[in-house]
């Protein structure tokens, strides 16, 4: 689909060439930039991968100077594959990339900051500093003190809730110790957490040993939404709608639309946009079509999404 | 009385699992959980029966797990389709059973073909239909989720949830296929030609048995069961994305080797292969209800237990042979 956009490319720049007001994009040569991220293997990266082609069709609009290689990688060796091609056959200025994990992704990435090309790194740092000129990533310590301070909010001392946990990886551990710490004194006790691996089949199948292990619950953090739409089906199948609620997380359009309606099994979410991959590629044409500087760390919060705010948080064209 | 660990090795490992968990906490026999374990046996269980079949006439298919996930994104999709038009009946739930199910033995009757008409290696076959399906289902899901329309859902859901006298229907399937499987195994001419096959094609081919037949059945039989699993599936949760059905050819093999049929063909075990299966659903539950241990080491757990069940079972038949 994005291939057979960038053939259109040249096409619409043909026609917005006429057209007038596009004062720094027309002057220079062309940029290509090249955008490397995960393949849609869970809801979230679903997302991320929907963000990014949408992103890339307006901006390749606006700019015609500017071109696009999108590629999309199941693993980190396919990426770095990708990456290696993009500097060999696409002859790129610029590459936004997503690393699939950081320490493989290190090398190959250093290599293309030394070929003089400019480097958005997204979401999961490298393992060694000052290689991009531009970071973007999403807040997992807010994300996991946003939830807290929730629970810490409406739970009074001595309820008892449960965590479920995502893949074992430092991102996951940084939002359960924010969250940790976030309920640290208030009396609030967790009496479990188990991996349930950002998967709605292991949720649920986690959710239910839970229901089966502590007769008394009050409340779940899911972390994240495809959990809790696992977790949410364990209880109900448990009876136990109406003597727990759960937050999920990253903002899920049907979960949204759950809190807009105001669902009182699930109050709030906290977000971790998937649209944060819009605006390291934002950023990133910027460089190349204005005078704004766009190096340096941009850290995009994590926010409590209310029933009032939902439709703020509402992508319902959005695959997650 | 001379107690044969061979055969009832992995069952004896099923016991004292099941004693040790409930020692440390007794909920695990508590009914909810038992039921709960059991119902999410089905899915693999009901692929590994078919997989024992496979197996035990030399093959392999690596490609349920995607299979399986195929049939939920397309089973979706159908029932969405027709939803509005045959309207939001039973009807429209059995019309998507068919799409599960016809789906399943046309995905089997493919890698059946390549494997005996292609003469290509039930490994290679599988591993690239395994790729293809999972592909698939991303795609048609557009890296997201489908799910099942909402008033569908609550209409189909109760074939997961309930059943007769609290026994609910993913069970009572998986009993079902499991008895007729260890008796088509053990009593008809058909499992007896799987296992003639396994142990040596050639003498079976000798024999006047239609070899490739034979192993096409074994192929479509293990497609319609995973669409069985998928009819048992869909009705749980309601959707199915790029991550359904993620290893679950992995957990299918090990169940089976684990009951005792031999990975090189030649003898199959239903009853052993339900007991396999059994045993990771527990293990499963047993981490979960009791962490005993970091749950980082879970795997490492149940690697411990799946190789410590094959032991006690190849060691003792290896003392036997003696």
């Amino acid at each position: 689909m994005i291939r057979r956009n960038l053939l259109k490319l040249p096409l619409v720049a043909a026609l917005l060439a006429g057209t007038a007001g596009l004062a720094m994009a027309q002057d220079g040569e062309k940029k290509v930039i090249g955008v490397s991220i995960p393949s849609a293997t869970h809801g979230f990266m679903g997302g991320l991968n929907w963000h990014a082609q949408e992103t890339i069709k307006r901006l390749g609009t606006t700019y015609p100077n500017l071109e696009f290689v999108l590629t999309t990688a199941g693993d980190a060796s396919k990426q770095v594959n990708d990456i290696e091609d993009m500097v060999a056959a696409r002859n790129i200025d610029a590459l936004v990339v997503l690393p699939f994990e950081s320490e493989p992704l290190t090398a190959p990435v250093k290599s293309v900051k030394d070929a003089g090309k400019f480097v958005t790194v997204v979401d999961r740092g490298l393992s060694e500093e000052g290689i991009e000129d531009l970071y973007v990533a999403g807040d997992n310590t807010a994300f996991g003190r946003v939830a807290g301070e929730y629970f810490r909010n409406h739970l009074e001392s001595g309820k008892k809730i449960v965590i479920l946990r995502g893949i074992p990886t430092t991102l996951d551990n940084e939002r359960v110790e924010a969250f940790e710490k976030a309920l640290d004194g208030s009396g609030i006790e967790i009496l479990d957490k188990q991996h349930g691996n950002w998967n709605r089949d292991d949720a649920f199948t986690v959710m239910q040993d839970y229901l089966s292990k502590y007769p008394e619950i009050d409340a779940v953090w899911a972390a994240d939404d495809d959990m809790a739409l696992g977790v949410l089906e364990a209880i109900s199948a448990a009876g136990r709608q109406d003597k727990m609620w759960v937050i999920g997380g990253a903002g899920m359009k049907d979960i949204v639309k759950r809190i807009m309606e105001k669902d009182p099994q699930l109050p709030v979410n906290v977000t971790y946009p998937p649209a944060l991959i819009s605006s390291a590629i934002e950023m990133t044409a910027l460089h190349f079509t204005s005078n704004a500087p766009m190096t340096g760390r941009f850290i995009i919060g994590s926010e409590l999404i209310t029933p009032e705010n939902a439709q703020r948080f509402y992508f319902p064209d959005s695959p997650f | 009385m001379k107690i044969n660990f061979h055969t009832l090795g992995p069952l004896i490992a099923l016991i004292v699992l099941i004693a040790l968990g409930a020692m440390k906490n007794p909920a695990l026999l508590a009914e909810a959980n038992l039921i709960n374990v059991l119902a999410r046996s089905a899915f693999i269980g009901l692929i590994a029966v078919g997989m024992t079949f496979v197996i035990t006439s030399g093959g392999l298919d690596l490609s349920v797990g995607s299979m399986a996930a195929f049939l939920a994104g397309i089973t979706i999709l159908a029932m969405n389709t027709l939803a509005p038009i045959t309207g939001t009946n039973w009807g429209t739930i059995l019309l998507g059973m068919g799409v599960a199910l016809l789906g399943g033995l046309a995905a089997g009757l493919i890698n059946g073909l390549l494997v005996t008409k292609a003469r290509i290696e039930p490994f290679i076959v599988t591993l690239g239909t395994m790729g293809i399906y999972r592909s698939l289902v991303t795609w048609i899901a557009d890296g997201g989720t489908l799910s099942l329309a909402s008033d569908m859902r609550t209409l189909y859901r109760p074939v997961y949830y309930s059943g007769i006298l609290g026994i609910t229907w993913p069970i009572i399937v998986f009993a079902l296929v499991a008895i007729l499987g260890q008796y088509a195994m053990r009593n008809t001419r058909f499992g007896r030609h799987v296992e003639a096959i396994g142990s040596n094609d050639r003498v079976a081919h000798y024999s006047a048995v239609d070899v490739n037949r034979v192993k096409l059945m074994t192929y479509v039989l293990l497609g319609g069961l995973v669409g069985l699993a998928t009819i048992l599936y869909v009705p749980r949760l309601g959707s199915a994305s790029g991550s359904t059905g993620m290893l679950w050819e992995l957990e299918a093999i090990a169940s089976v080797i684990i009951g005792g049929t031999a990975l090189k063909g030649g003898t199959g075990r239903v009853w052993g292969t339900v007991v396999g299966v059994l045993i990771l659903s527990f293990i499963d539950n047993i981490l979960n209800l009791t962490s005993i241990v970091s749950p980082y080491l879970n795997g490492a757990i149940q690697g411990v237990i799946i190789v410590l069940a094959v032991v006690l079972q190849r060691g003792n038949s290896a003392a036997n042979a003696r």
